[in-house]
């Protein structure tokens, strides 16, 4: 069962890129149904992680005992993002049906799309290190030619720009992969992790660490290496901002950063995080205020939440893993609920600028509702998701007696909720201009694409209940903080 | 006097090309069916298969080229070697429970036709790269810059 997450997006795309230009439907129906078979067995993988009471899965390919052949490794932690990443796939092309009507050749969109879905699964569930960095490339080649799938010459500056600094990363994250091969002789994650655990010069750790940190941390756009985000963001077509900002860079970057640096390398926490972390909270929240693009503001605010889920994964402590994964969880949803939003007022009235919007709500109320409950929940406003995963960014920083940083944190969700605010009012509020009276409500499918992640947002905070976190949040925190410890639990589960 | 051609370089070039151009082909196909024996393989050979092509129409100009293969075939060929790829490995899923697992013989070591599979993807790789990378060059070809 576990290869077909990777068999079944890639094998859907060539299939659409063979036959989609002769029958137009057909590509809509194929995409949706191999997206809804993703989503299920995203679902069915954790729960039978959950019968085998998560000891990890190991799947050899071809047959071949892991370090000589590749494998594929689904822990806690891996079972989480798929279902993440697989869920909002699948309302993303949701969304696309309607959408992606006013774009030309929507058949390569879906292709792309579907080859991007492969390099997003691929790269959680594999345990070798050298196809990490296959599926990583992947995943940029298609997320560039989409974010260039409008051809105008903004989209390719965008695309070209983030295709160079891209170039930059990979070559970082190749060069400590071939460091890592020249010392241990070895490309499978496990293996590597038991060597480490074995012994090892600090320096060389150091070392690949920094390499990691600046390959991966350009991939999570964390600054000082977000140059790319804010051009490339809010040039690509909506449902594909959405992907990007929502799972894409937290799959690419952050899970791919955190795996290699806690499981790999042994280091659990580390300094260079929270700084940076920090340093993206602030330098990405006062970006933002100022922008007047309702996308681009968005952008910035991605680069600010993800300084939050990289300084609570930095701290190190379980509490602090913990805090960063949820947050992780609830600004995927949201992230992702408000860019489908802004590709909604796109849709409606072909406009960023907020300054020239204003009393939508009347006319979209779905939009409007939608968009209030995922600002709210990223502003950290209780009860949504967004606003316990905050609180627990902060408490596990007071607990690492990270004071200073734990105010920041605090400020910055204040001047988050004023960027939001503005946001609401500027767009959804305020005097309805005689240019809009036309406007109407977008499809009922891309309603329904946003309903369920605005559901999902306001509901995010019941993961914390007992029940619910022993189930789905505690192992995937098992791992990430047991460490090293991942080589032996996993090499003693091949069977 | 020869006359200067309409299209294309002229005849010193074209005559080159003739005698050279089949001669880079079969040389592709040779890498790419020597894959699993020697340092070769599906990637260099297709890389070479497109070469072929490439060269002739450097040669000769485009729409000589495009007549003998045109970019639309060429894209159904890169899909084509794509999905065979692909079957191939899900069969595997089917035959041995495992994605790529080898269900042919092993045959004879360093026979042409030994190693399983092998022989097998690299023929599909071969076509997925000779067809993407005469795509890539033709449609290099196609789009001009925006004139200011």
């Amino acid at each position: 069962m576990l290869p077909l997450v990777v068999v079944i997006p890639i094998g859907i795309a060539f299939l659409i890129s063979f036959l989609g230009k002769y029958y137009k439907k057909l590509s809509d129906i194929l995409a949706t149904v191999a997206c809804i078979s993703l989503a299920i067995l995203s679902f069915l993988i954790f729960y039978e992680l959950r019968t085998m009471n998560y000891e990890p899965l190991v799947y050899k390919i071809g047959g071949w005992l892991p370090s000589i052949g590749i494998s594929m490794v689904v822990d806690g932690l891996t079972a989480v993002m798929l279902i993440v990443v697989n869920v909002i796939a699948l309302i993303s092309v949701l969304f696309s049906v309607s959408y992606m009507e006013k774009y030309t050749d929507k058949w390569k969109y879906y292709a792309l799309f579907m080859m991007m879905l492969t390099s997003m699964n691929g790269l959680i569930v594999t345990g070798d290190i050298f196809n990490m960095y296959v599926f990583l490339e992947l995943g940029t080649i298609s997320s560039c030619v989409l974010i260039a799938f409008g051809t105008e010459q903004d989209e390719l500056e965008a695309s070209f720009k983030y295709m160079v600094l891209g170039t930059v990363a990979s070559t970082f994250i190749l060069l400590g992969i071939a460091i890592l091969y020249s010392y241990y002789s070895t490309l499978n994650m496990s293996d590597i992790s038991l060597a480490v655990s074995k012994g090892s010069s600090t320096i060389v750790i150091t070392f690949l660490t920094l390499l990691f940190v600046v390959g991966f941390g350009l991939k999570a756009a964390i600054v000082p290496f977000h140059a790319w985000l804010p051009d490339a963001h809010p040039s690509a077509p909506a449902p594909i901002s959405a992907m990007l900002s929502g799972v894409l860079i937290k799959s690419l970057g952050v899970y791919a950063l955190v795996r290699i640096l806690f499981n790999v390398l042994g280091v659990v926490g580390s300094n260079i995080l929270i700084i940076l972390g920090v340093i993206s909270m602030v330098v990405g929240g006062f970006l933002a205020i100022y922008q007047k693009d309702l996308k681009r503001m968005l952008a910035y605010s991605t680069v600010s939440q993800v300084g939050y889920i990289v300084f609570a994964f930095g701290l190190g402590t379980p509490l602090g893993i913990f805090a960063g994964l949820f947050h992780l969880i609830n600004h995927a949803f949201a992230k992702f609920l408000l860019f489908l939003n802004a590709g909604a007022v796109v849709y409606a009235t072909d406009e960023r600028n907020m300054e020239n919007l204003g009393g939508l709500r009347e006319k979209m109320p779905v939009t409007a509702a939608t968009s209030l409950v995922g600002s709210m929940s990223i502003s950290g406003v209780p009860p949504f998701g967004g606003f316990w995963s905050k609180l627990f960014i902060i408490l596990a920083a007071v607990q690492a007696k990270e004071f200073t940083a734990a105010v920041i944190a605090i400020l910055i969700s204040i001047i988050t909720l004023s960027y939001y605010l503005k946001l609401q009012k500027q767009t959804f509020y305020g005097k309805l201009s005689e240019r809009w009276q036309d406007v109407k409500e977008v499809p009922l499918t891309m309603c329904i694409a946003m309903i369920i992640p605005a559901v999902i947002c306001a509901g995010l905070g019941l993961l914390l209940l007992p029940q619910i976190k022993i189930v789905f949040l505690d192992p995937a925190v098992g791992v990430l903080a047991n460490g090293l410890e991942y080589g032996s639990i996993v090499l003693q589960n091949i069977k | 006097m020869i006359e200067e051609p309409k299209t294309g370089m002229n005849i010193i070039v074209k005559t080159v090309t003739r005698l050279t151009t089949g001669l880079i082909l079969l040389f592709g196909i040779y890498i790419v069916f020597h894959g699993h024996i020697l340092s070769e393989g599906g990637f260099a050979g297709g890389v070479v298969i497109a070469l072929s092509f490439i060269h002739l129409m450097l040669a000769y100009g485009r729409e000589i080229v495009l007549k003998k293969m045109s970019e639309k075939v060429s894209e159904l060929l890169g899909n084509i070697g794509a999905v065979i790829f692909i079957i191939i490995a899900v069969l595997g899923l089917f035959t041995g429970g495992y994605l790529f697992f080898d269900f042919f013989g092993k045959g004879k070591p360093f026979n042409l036709f030994s190693a399983g599979l092998m022989p097998l993807y690299n023929i599909a790789i071969s076509l997925i790269v000779g067809a993407g990378l005469f795509t890539v060059f033709v449609t290099l070809v196609f789009f001009r810059s925006e004139k200011k």
